[in-house]
């Protein structure tokens, strides 16, 4: 078995700037090594360390879809000491990657059935992973409706913009984009807050439909209610959680809420789960 | 199964002969009291020693070491391509360590160990010693090992076994780890299988005879975790702890741990260091909340951790093998035994 604090050495190849207040940017990765790319072979929900020699570790969402080949992409909030240096690298820099770590969202068990994904701020990325997965071709069919609830402070703090407008214009996924507020005359979309346009808009549950929620703890608070009155039971609720890591896989103790690491049991778990352990995230 | 005796004239000489193909680690006595160490060539280990402040767990699991380093010059190929830290696990035995302190290690490996992960640090340190105890005959008033499926004579997770008879040392040799150490010593004077058990037998019921610390334990696996997590004792439990993390750095079981990086001249290291979960910093996320900001969560969190999750998750009763050591070394006299058994008989009112 290989030594799992080895990170693979990647370049970075590319890095966009995601928010109109630079706070976020989006790092691509090509893997030096050939074969660490099929190692690295992921599903939509994980997370990755991102490793910086010299720096330290982070523990961060794959933005990027397994569907999509030749490079992995993470989008990353300017928070920390790593953060903060990450957000100062430059193209053709080296660095490291370990994982993919975690589970993943349940794939499986979504299969035929209607998936609402809702999301919030900067907690978009395993988010927009899932839809680009979801929506490629060879997957589509898998899944019934999909309906996405995406919410920022201001149109030039959502994530992932185009693609969120082309989605918009498709006739196979059906978008309610939000933003808190907005001076915008032209703005298309909704405005208010993320609990209040799932209220108004997310379908109501049956048993075939199920929720994906990422986002601040605030939001998330707040929308729990919204959809227990559209009928979703918390078996049908699934979220990501987030907490202060360093191994990522289970080793090092702090991740813990109760018995489950939220590193290696998590990061992904039903409210069901939730429900039984203390609420330490 | 096979006994030796070991005359104590030839105990020195056995182990320094050892000593061409094992590291050797054990006892030493200073002016700070006793800690297992590794012993330079010319000490040999303190077998008369009662309790070390200090676990054995350092053997394994050292306070601080380099897991991976790389350089940053980047005149230098592979310059910031980190490898695995060129650390040697040649052979090693830990002499005189205690039987619960053998045990932990088999509690410590269910955590680095795992059919997901292999932690290969702590792995292959493990593969390369050799443990071999000393019996305790006379237990510590902080001994509870007893009540915690181990005692004064445990042989789980050993691979020798010394009983000390004043002019010789009787060895059950329980592993071939521990035969294969018993011959680079030269130790092969056999004794009789049967007489040689049953003095064991009787060292081992007049040692935990001298156990007069007893916790019961035998309810917590029925408890429901979130009754336990939230009941009303935690305050009081919590309110003397200072948060020095000294219970979690005495503890044998206690595995938590950090990942730091630094950087001398251009080269790089990523090194792990103990850590606490009494530490705020443990827990704080870069945002500054923190699941576990407050005193009494941390408090709360080892003891569940001990006596509550690791039982859950594993099975394989608490987290603590009862040497004591946190209960005499903490400074504002939090006691395991009294939260195992405010544990263990609360019964949550409707």
């Amino acid at each position: 078995m290989e030594n799992p604090y080895l990170p693979y050495p990647v370049r970075i190849d590319d890095i966009q700037i995601a928010t109109e207040d630079k706070s976020l940017k989006t790092f691509k990765f090509v893997f030096l090594n050939e074969g660490d790319e099929e190692k690295f072979a992921y599903h939509a929900g994980q997370f990755a360390e991102l490793s910086i020699p010299g720096v330290g570790e982070i523990p961060i969402g794959i933005a990027s879809s397994p569907v999509e080949k030749g490079f992995v992409k993470f989008t990353v909030f300017r928070a920390g000491v790593v953060t903060s240096h990450l957000h100062n690298m430059k193209i053709g820099d080296i660095m490291g990657i370990r994982g993919p770590l975690g589970n993943w969202y349940p794939w499986d068990k979504l299969e035929n059935k209607n998936v609402v994904i809702i999301g919030g701020g900067f907690a978009f990325t395993t988010l927009r992973s899932s839809i680009v997965y979801m929506l490629d071709p060879a997957n589509r069919s898998k899944f019934k409706n999909i309906d996405v609830v995406y919410g920022a402070r201001s149109p030039g703090m959502l994530l992932y913009r185009e693609e969120l407008f082309e989605w918009e214009r498709r006739d196979d996924i059906n978008m309610h984009i939000t933003v808190d507020g907005t001076d915008d005359p032209d703005w298309k979309y909704h405005t208010g807050f993320v609990p209040q346009v799932v209220e108004q808009n997310a379908p109501k549950a049956d048993e075939d439909t199920y929720a994906i929620i990422c986002g601040p703890p605030i939001m998330i608070k707040f929308t729990q209610p919204s959809l227990t009155q559209l009928g979703y039971k918390p078996h049908q609720i699934i979220m990501s959680l987030e907490n202060r890591m360093k191994c990522g896989i289970g080793m090092c103790g702090r991740c813990n809420i109760g018995k489950e690491l939220v590193c290696k049991d998590g990061p992904v778990f039903t409210l069901d789960q939730i429900n039984q352990t203390p609420k330490e995230y | 199964m096979k006994f030796i005796t070991i005359d104590k004239k030839d105990w020195t000489q056995g182990i320094d002969k050892s000593r061409k193909t094992y590291q050797l680690f054990g006892p030493v006595t200073d002016e700070n009291g006793c800690k297992i160490k590794e012993l330079d060539a010319d000490v040999a280990p303190d077998m008369d020693y009662h309790e070390s402040v200090m676990s054995a767990k350092s053997v394994l699991f050292p306070q601080s070491e380099t897991i991976l380093t790389t350089s940053l010059n980047e005149a230098v190929d592979d310059h910031h391509i980190m490898k695995r830290a060129e650390n040697t696990y040649t052979p090693r035995a830990i002499l005189g360590i205690r039987p619960y302190d053998a045990k932990a290690i088999l509690l410590v490996k269910l955590n680095f160990d795992t059919d997901d992960y292999r932690d290969p640090y702590w792995c292959d340190a493990y593969e390369a010693t050799t443990l071999v105890g000393l019996g305790i005959t006379k237990p510590g008033p902080f001994d509870f090992s007893t009540s915690v499926g181990c005692g004064p004579f445990c042989e789980e997770g050993l691979d020798i076994l010394l009983a000390d008879l004043d002019d010789h040392y009787l060895a059950k040799v329980l592993t071939p780890k521990g035969e294969a150490y018993a011959a680079a010593c030269g130790f092969d004077a056999a004794a009789d299988d049967k007489e040689s058990q049953a003095l064991f037998d009787i060292l081992q019921l007049e040692a935990e005879k001298n156990i007069t610390s007893r916790v019961e334990t035998d309810k917590l696996k029925d408890k429901v975790l979130l009754d336990l997590h939230e009941a009303p004792f935690w305050d009081d439990i919590a309110f003397a702890c200072i948060n020095c993390g000294t219970c979690t750095y005495v503890c044998p079981t206690c595995w938590c741990f950090d990942i730091q990086d630094e950087v001398k001249q251009k080269q790089s290291s990523r090194f792990r260091n103990w850590d606490t979960c009494m530490s705020p910093l443990f827990t704080r996320h870069a945002t500054g909340h923190n699941p576990r900001g407050a005193k009494v969560q941390r408090v709360r969190q080892r003891f569940m951790h001990k006596l509550k999750y690791f039982l859950d998750k594993y099975d394989q009763g608490i987290m603590c093998v009862g040497c004591g050591r946190c209960v005499k070394s903490c400074p504002v006299n939090i006691d395991i035994r009294q939260v195992a058994h405010t544990m263990n008989t609360f019964e949550k009112k409707d």
